[in-house]
């Protein structure tokens, strides 16, 4: 059981320049790795936090999003009158049938437009959306020509802000509240009165978009699934709120991913060659001082682990700075368009545990495969000509 | 030349440590591949801007866009002066199969089309087959790859915006006259859309415009926009050009994370490249004071060093670059969401500059270091 460990973290202290050089390149591939997952991290979560687990939302039957979908009021009605529907004050059902319209807002300090979801609500959406709170100001009066905004939309476009008067469908608009979202993407969307957008879009009264649904308990889902298929009158597409917005995400992380982890593992690749070469020198110069080694009677497993310990313990210093590294990058908002729905959706960076534990296992990889066949180099070396040798 | 005269000692320093030799010129294959696919990932996500018409103006509605225009804005728009041609297209946004095949299905007016996308090729004998065909597809060259599409096919797809079951008879393929055009869409009949659908009929997503002088785009935009000002579906006018710049500009800053990604592939190539030609001039200490001792300049072995250096660097950056080449003929990795995944020559050299810079910048304190050795020193040492 014996195994120079001592020896091995001693001589990374005495060649710490080549150790330096390793441990950057590891790190920088670690950090590149962490930034790219963190990005398709926080994109994910900032869409998974708009759902409730309580609600679910129906949407026309083979409707890929809201953009697509018309729902007729009756249709909503005949839903909303479901069992396991949850009722509030005055024992009405809580649904909020909404309709979606894009428009093109002039960003802040810049000379584009970005394309930015409104959403036409009804008074009830609060109470269904327990995740949307109003932070600043009021909420729209029906009838009036009011917006709230999600708190990104504030201050990311022109004239948004409490109190601005934004200009669009023909009509000047009074920002009346801002809402806090908790970074879900409601902080990226404008409400104003359903009744009131439809009009100004010259859409139909009756027809809606889709209908946020607030059930008994999370458990009612199937439930309602099942009294609502069973029902001719109606072919809809009904899906849990949460997994409807986690599928509104898919595209985008897909390509983050893609593109990411491929980009991060051919950097993995040049890291192993660098981290290779420098084991692979550090092994030829220190030929005698292995042989000694072997002499005084270590065996040659107990070299190969010795030096398998040296590539690890350097990838792990490597892999801690790049993690240390990559942190100021959490929480960092940046906007994207998402193009499942047309809209700009701001979101931030989101280092979570288990990304810097795959960092950590990314690093160690590379430290294995680039420490491996060195250290087997190493004790394969023939003692007594590498004691001859000068 | 020296050059010439010095190769054969290069090469044999080269062969000398053939493990080492491999992992130097290695790690420039992987820095140079992966500059190429950033760039290649950079332009693709460009693609829009760089093949945009000077010539042609987006016209769209000024909400966003997603709201539709009036069909009947077309002979009013033709009319302003200073435009030459309009066609109009509309965004299907249909499934083929399954959400994962994604590909931009786009309604066109197959009688105004082709004129103001001449960068589009469709044998001629095929568009008329496909202009005597009301559910007639035309279809992109890499698409129909990707899903084996022939002439003659039927193709069924899912409607998203435009609700119900639709098919298709793939009557033509279309190939683009530039490298970096899209070549992935699938092209179907305006009036074939317009017969069928319940909702939105009479409407078309957006115009597009040739005019006939672009210096003069600005007016001629300002005049399609007053046109239309007041009217229910009010538009707005900008060059393609500029409406794909908006557009990648709203994806995110692509360029910032391409650069950063970059950059910190370059300086961690130039720790290691510089830290092993540092090695092995250290190795090499005795016998670089022999080369000395026999006569040769200081300046002759700090140019050997460098050559070294260099010639790891650009031989190792060609195998990069042309890997990545290789690599960019798979196609887009991202099943669909890349219009098109090409890597330019100018793109290829730029990488070999980069090897250049990096294979020098590698090797000048080795370099400097084999210069300014001293023999006697040098030799004294073990």
């Amino acid at each position: 059981m014996s195994i120079p460990i001592i020896y091995n973290i001693r001589s990374v202290r005495v060649r710490w320049v080549s150790t330096a050089v390793a441990v950057f390149g590891i790190a920088g591939v670690v950090s590149v790795f962490i930034a790219m997952l963190a990005m398709a991290q926080g994109f994910q979560a900032t869409l998974v936090a708009s759902g409730s687990p309580y609600n679910a939302l129906i949407r026309r039957g083979g409707a890929t999003s809201e953009m697509d979908s018309a729902l007729t009021a009756e249709q909503i009605r005949i839903a909303a009158d479901a069992p396991d529907v949850l009722r509030g004050k005055g024992r009405l059902p809580l649904v909020s049938p909404e309709v979606v319209v894009i428009v093109m807002l002039p960003i802040r300090n810049g000379q584009t437009n970005a394309m930015v979801a409104l959403r036409g609500v009804s008074q009830r959406a609060l109470d269904v959306r327990s995740v949307v709170k109003i932070a600043q100001g009021r909420f729209i009066k029906p009838g009036l020509a009011e917006l709230v905004v999600g708190a990104n939309v504030a201050h990311a476009y022109t004239n948004c802000e409490l109190g601005g008067r934004p200009f669009f469908g023909g009509r000047q608009w009074h920002v009346v509240g801002v809402m806090d979202a908790q970074g879900s993407a409601f902080d990226s969307e404008l409400w104003a009165d359903a009744v009131l957008l439809q009009q100004t879009y010259k859409r139909p009264g009756n027809i809606f978009q889709s209908a946020t649904i607030r059930l008994t308990s999370p458990e009612a889902f199937s439930d309602f699934t099942k009294s609502l298929t069973g029902d001719p009158r109606l072919t809809l597409q009904i899906d849990r709120e949460r997994d409807y917005y986690e599928h509104q995400s898919q595209a985008v992380t897909t390509i983050i991913r893609v593109l990411g982890v491929s980009v991060a593992l051919v950097m993995g690749v040049g890291a192993i060659f660098g981290a290779l070469n420098t084991m692979y020198a550090s092994v030829a110069a220190r030929a005698r001082e292995i042989a000694t080694i072997r002499a005084i009677g270590f065996a040659e497993w107990s070299i190969i682990a010795s030096f398998l310990i040296e590539s690890l313990f350097i990838s792990f210093i490597g892999g801690l700075v790049g993690c240390l590294g990559v942190i100021p990058l959490n929480g960092y908002s940046t906007s994207t368009i998402n193009w499942q729905t047309f809209s700009n959706i701001a979101f931030a960076f989101e280092i979570t545990p288990q990304l810097m534990c795959l960092g950590m296992l990314f690093a160690l990889t590379m430290g294995l495969v680039g420490g491996l066949p060195p250290a087997i180099r190493a004790a394969r070396m023939p003692v007594v000509t590498a004691l001859r040798e000068l | 030349m020296i050059i010439f005269k010095f190769f054969p000692l290069l090469i044999a320093n080269l062969l000398r440590k053939k493990t080492r030799s491999a992992l130097t010129m290695g790690s420039f294959a992987v820095a140079l591949f992966l500059f190429s696919l950033l760039a290649t990932i950079n332009s693709s996500f460009n693609q829009g801007v760089e093949v945009a018409g000077a010539d042609r103006l987006l016209v769209m509605n000024k909400t966003s866009l997603v709201q539709p225009l009036p069909v009947s804005y077309m002979e009013r728009i033709q009319q302003i002066k200073g435009v030459k041609e309009v066609t109009y297209a509309t965004w299907f946004g249909g499934i083929y199969k399954d959400e994962k095949n994604f590909f931009a299905q786009i309604v066109i007016d197959y009688k105004t089309f082709l004129q103001m996308y001449r960068e589009f090729k469709v044998p001629s004998s095929q568009w008329r087959d496909f202009c005597s065909d009301r559910e007639g597809a035309v279809v992109g060259k890499k698409l129909a790859q990707r899903f084996g599409w022939k002439i003659g096919d039927r193709i069924p797809i899912q409607g998203g915006i435009f609700p119900g079951h639709w098919e298709f008879n793939i009557r033509g393929i279309y190939s683009g006259t530039r490298n970096e055009d899209d070549e992935t869409q699938f092209w179907l009949r305006y009036d074939y859309l317009d017969e069928r659908r319940d909702l939105g009929k009479g409407t078309v997503g957006w115009y597009m415009i040739r005019v006939n002088n672009p210096d003069n785009t600005p007016t001629i935009a300002k005049a399609i926009e007053d046109q239309f000002a007041n009217s229910p579906a009010e538009v707005k006018a900008e060059s393609e050009k500029s409406f794909a710049t908006g557009f990648v500009k709203q994806i995110g800053n692509v360029k910032g994370i391409m650069i950063s990604v970059g950059s910190i592939v370059f300086f961690t190539l130039l720790l290691v490249t510089g830290s092993t030609m540092a090695m092995s001039v250290r190795e090499r200490t005795g016998e670089l004071a022999v080369l000395k001792t026999l006569g040769f300049s200081d300046r002759t072995v700090m140019a050997l060093v460098l050559a070294e250096s260099l010639l790891y660097a650009l031989a190792g950056g060609l195998i990069g670059i042309i890997l990545a080449k290789l690599y960019t003929f798979r196609g887009d990795p991202t099943n669909g969401f890349l219009p098109s995944f090409y890597l330019s020559p100018e793109k290829m050299c730029t990488g070999m500059l980069f090897a250049l810079v990096a294979g020098i910048s590698a090797g000048w304190i080795p370099a400097m270091l084999a210069m300014r050795m001293k023999i006697v020193e040098a030799l004294r040492r073990i």
